[in-house]
């Protein structure tokens, strides 16, 4: 044995330096400027130091398929961190009476949409992806329902991978797994902004559950699990099919959708309308929360979006990134400035914020198909437009969202999915969905790529819109989805949750709406 | 006999009148944060694009009770120093005490102060 190794040693040895000049034999002494580790000794071959061509092969398909899952768990990991992110925004952006209650529903949404994401949903949305090309081919989620209409299938959700067993069972199907949950968990949580200070915690609970089995993974399925939305292109010749390349409409639509129909039907805060239908004010406890949130979110941003090429080898991360982190400041400049001139002439905290995420969920469509130029552009429109859609949802639609999700997810993920299909320069996604060519939108040459965009958010407003509405009204029949109007004024911190937040601090008044008598316009 | 003067004043003044009392040779205070409204009646803030009105201003109070010979001493000081100028600089009342006790002795009168 002893003696093997050391004629290894020595071809070792020898192969270095007969063949090669450079360090080729595994160092044997510290090498602290790092040159030196990792060599032609690091390649496993039959003849140690003299891998064949195949061997070298062999470990560069390896390590090209080992970076991208490394990324994309990474990528993963950080948006699993926009959790907090969320909590916090939404927490600080309400009443000091509600915290317990708010962080419980962003806490608790983590574990409840996973595991029903675990159990079927992950099934449902991917169980007919087909080979995941970046992350080693295997093509183990492989049957998607279909039905025929007009000579074409129409995928509608796929059935394999329940419980992430049977050919589920692999690394790259796992790796697929954490990513795409952390993404749905981002959508099951939005609503919980827009609901917030009323909703009762266990109508909250069952739709946890749903949100992760069935709501988010069939519309998920039709644009990235290879469904009908999809292959708009390869069917109908619409651009690529219904593009979405990190989920303007997949999450922030499809959790703006709900956030809406949701509030619509829990209905306003008691104290937010007055009779006349005018709007009060109900000013949030905590503002330096609200900020911290939002750097957070913006930090899982990258994640989120550069995550979602499921590729560290694929380089266009370094322009997803970029047009990601431009988007965010235009969107949070838009913002400022809008409130600052326009507006109520001061440049409001709480609207740089939700600016901030706006031009994030419009960029997040289109991050890896525009020019920095244009991110910017998008960016900067989504900004304006979420101010002007919280006073449009507020005073128009006298609908009650404490934090602006509606307008930020719901209004800018269906404006980015459209800018994806105004903007992108075809510079990138060649193949995408399986049709040959880069993503073109309308100012570069291909108006059915926008058309195909407004088919995919309208289909998300159809099928979002219709079974959030039969999910609250079941809820409402069944468990009621709104707490009493004692628990409301009261907090709902103690009566729903058993705890208050901020024990041994006294809460200010002036934090709550005054709310006389005559104002209730609801809970009478 | 004597005198409790108790004067509503801007919380950001409370430091400086306080050591202006002390100079004066004031021997106790008492300080209590408290919100109220003059004739100007509030303040107006935003939320998200939405203007409201915060009726009630936290104010501090303070409370000395002294000899009448010393009211006007105090009076004066508390006004000199408190003066901003602009709405919202408070008020000071005057009420006669009928007597003091200091508890840890039992004493009564001018001696207990």
């Amino acid at each position: 044995m002893k003696t093997k190794i050391l004629t290894i040693i020595a071809g070792l040895a020898l192969a270095g330096c007969l063949l090669l000049p450079t360090v080729t034999a595994a160092p044997t002494s510290a090498d602290p400027s790092g040159v030196n580790t990792g060599t032609i000794a690091d390649v496993s071959a039959t003849n140690p130091g003299k891998p064949t061509l195949e061997e070298v092969a062999a470990v560069a398909g390896h390590n090209k398929v080992a970076i991208n899952i490394v990324w994309t768990l990474v990528a993963g990991f950080l948006v699993m961190f926009m959790q907090p992110g969320f909590a916090m925004v939404e927490t600080g952006l309400t009443r000091a009476k509600n915290v317990a209650h708010t962080m419980a529903m962003n806490f608790l949404i983590y574990p409840l949409g996973m595991l029903g994401f675990y159990v079927c949903g992950f099934a449902l949305m991917f169980g007919g992806l087909g080979a995941i090309g970046t992350l080693g081919g295997y093509a183990g989620l492989n049957h998607e329902f279909t039905i025929n209409l007009f000579g074409k299938s129409f995928g509608l959700f796929g059935t394999k991978g329940f419980f992430l067993s049977g050919s589920a069972y692999d690394v790259a199907i796992f790796t697929l797994f954490l990513f795409q949950m952390v993404f749905m968990d981002t959508t099951a949580t939005i609503p919980t902004g827009a609901l917030a200070e009323r909703w009762k915690f266990l109508s909250f609970f069952i739709y946890g559950i749903l949100v992760g089995t069935i709501i988010y993974p069939i519309f998920g399925n039709w644009v990235w699990g290879g469904g009908w939305l999809a292959m708009l292109g390869q069917n109908f010749h619409l651009g690529h099919g219904h593009v979405d390349f990190a989920g303007s409409s997949v999450v922030h639509l499809t959790g703006g959708m709900i956030a809406l129909v949701g509030a619509w039907i829990v209905g306003p805060r008691l104290g937010k309308f007055n009779r006349d239908g005018s709007a009060n004010p109900i000013p949030g406890h905590n503002i330096p929360m609200a900020v911290v949130g939002t750097f957070i979110l913006a930090f899982g941003w990258f994640g989120f979006n550069a995550g979602s090429t499921l590729a560290g080898t694929d380089l266009r991360i370094g322009v997803i990134a970029t047009n990601t982190m431009l988007a965010s400041a235009t969107g949070a400049m838009a913002a400022t400035l809008w409130m600052w001139i326009v507006r109520t002439k001061k440049p409001d905290p709480s609207m740089m914020c939700n600016g901030m995420l706006a031009g994030l969920v419009a960029i997040t469509a289109p991050c890896a198909f525009v020019n920095s130029v244009n991110a910017c552009l998008i960016g900067l429109i989504a900004g304006v437009l979420v101010v002007e859609a919280v006073y449009f949802i507020e005073g128009k639609l006298k609908i009650d969202d404490p934090v602006g999700a509606i307008s930020v997810h719901g209004v800018n993920g269906a404006w980015g999915c459209l800018a994806l299909g105004l903007f992108a320069d075809g510079t990138y996604g060649d193949g995408w969905n399986g049709v040959a060519g880069t993503v073109k939108g309308l100012f570069y040459g291909d108006s059915s790529q926008f058309i195909a965009q407004l088919i995919g958010i309208t289909s998300n407003f159809i099928y979002v819109g219709l079974i959030s509405f039969i999910i609250f009204k079941l809820l409402e029949v069944f468990v009621g989805n709104r707490v009493d109007p004692d628990t409301e004024i009261g907090g709902l911190d103690v009566p729903e949750m058993g705890v208050v937040g901020y024990s041994g601090v006294k809460l200010d008044k002036h934090s709550e709406t005054p709310i006389p008598k005559e104002l209730f316009t609801i809970g009478q | 006999m004597m005198k409790k003067i108790e004067a509503i004043i801007r919380p950001t003044k409370l430091d400086e009148i306080r050591h202006a009392l002390e100079e004066l040779g004031c021997p106790g205070i008492t300080v209590t944060e408290v919100e109220g409204h003059g004739r100007q009646k509030g303040v107006v803030r935003q939320w998200r694009g939405k203007e409201y009105k915060v009726e009630l201003l936290s104010k501090t109070k303070i409370e000395v009770v002294v000899k009448d010979a010393d009211v006007d001493r105090i009076v004066k000081t508390i006004i000199e120093v408190g003066k901003t100028g602009d709405i919202g600089d408070g008020k000071i009342f005057i009420c006669p005490v009928e007597t003091v006790y200091k508890i840890r002795t039992g004493e009564k009168g001018d001696d207990a102060i």
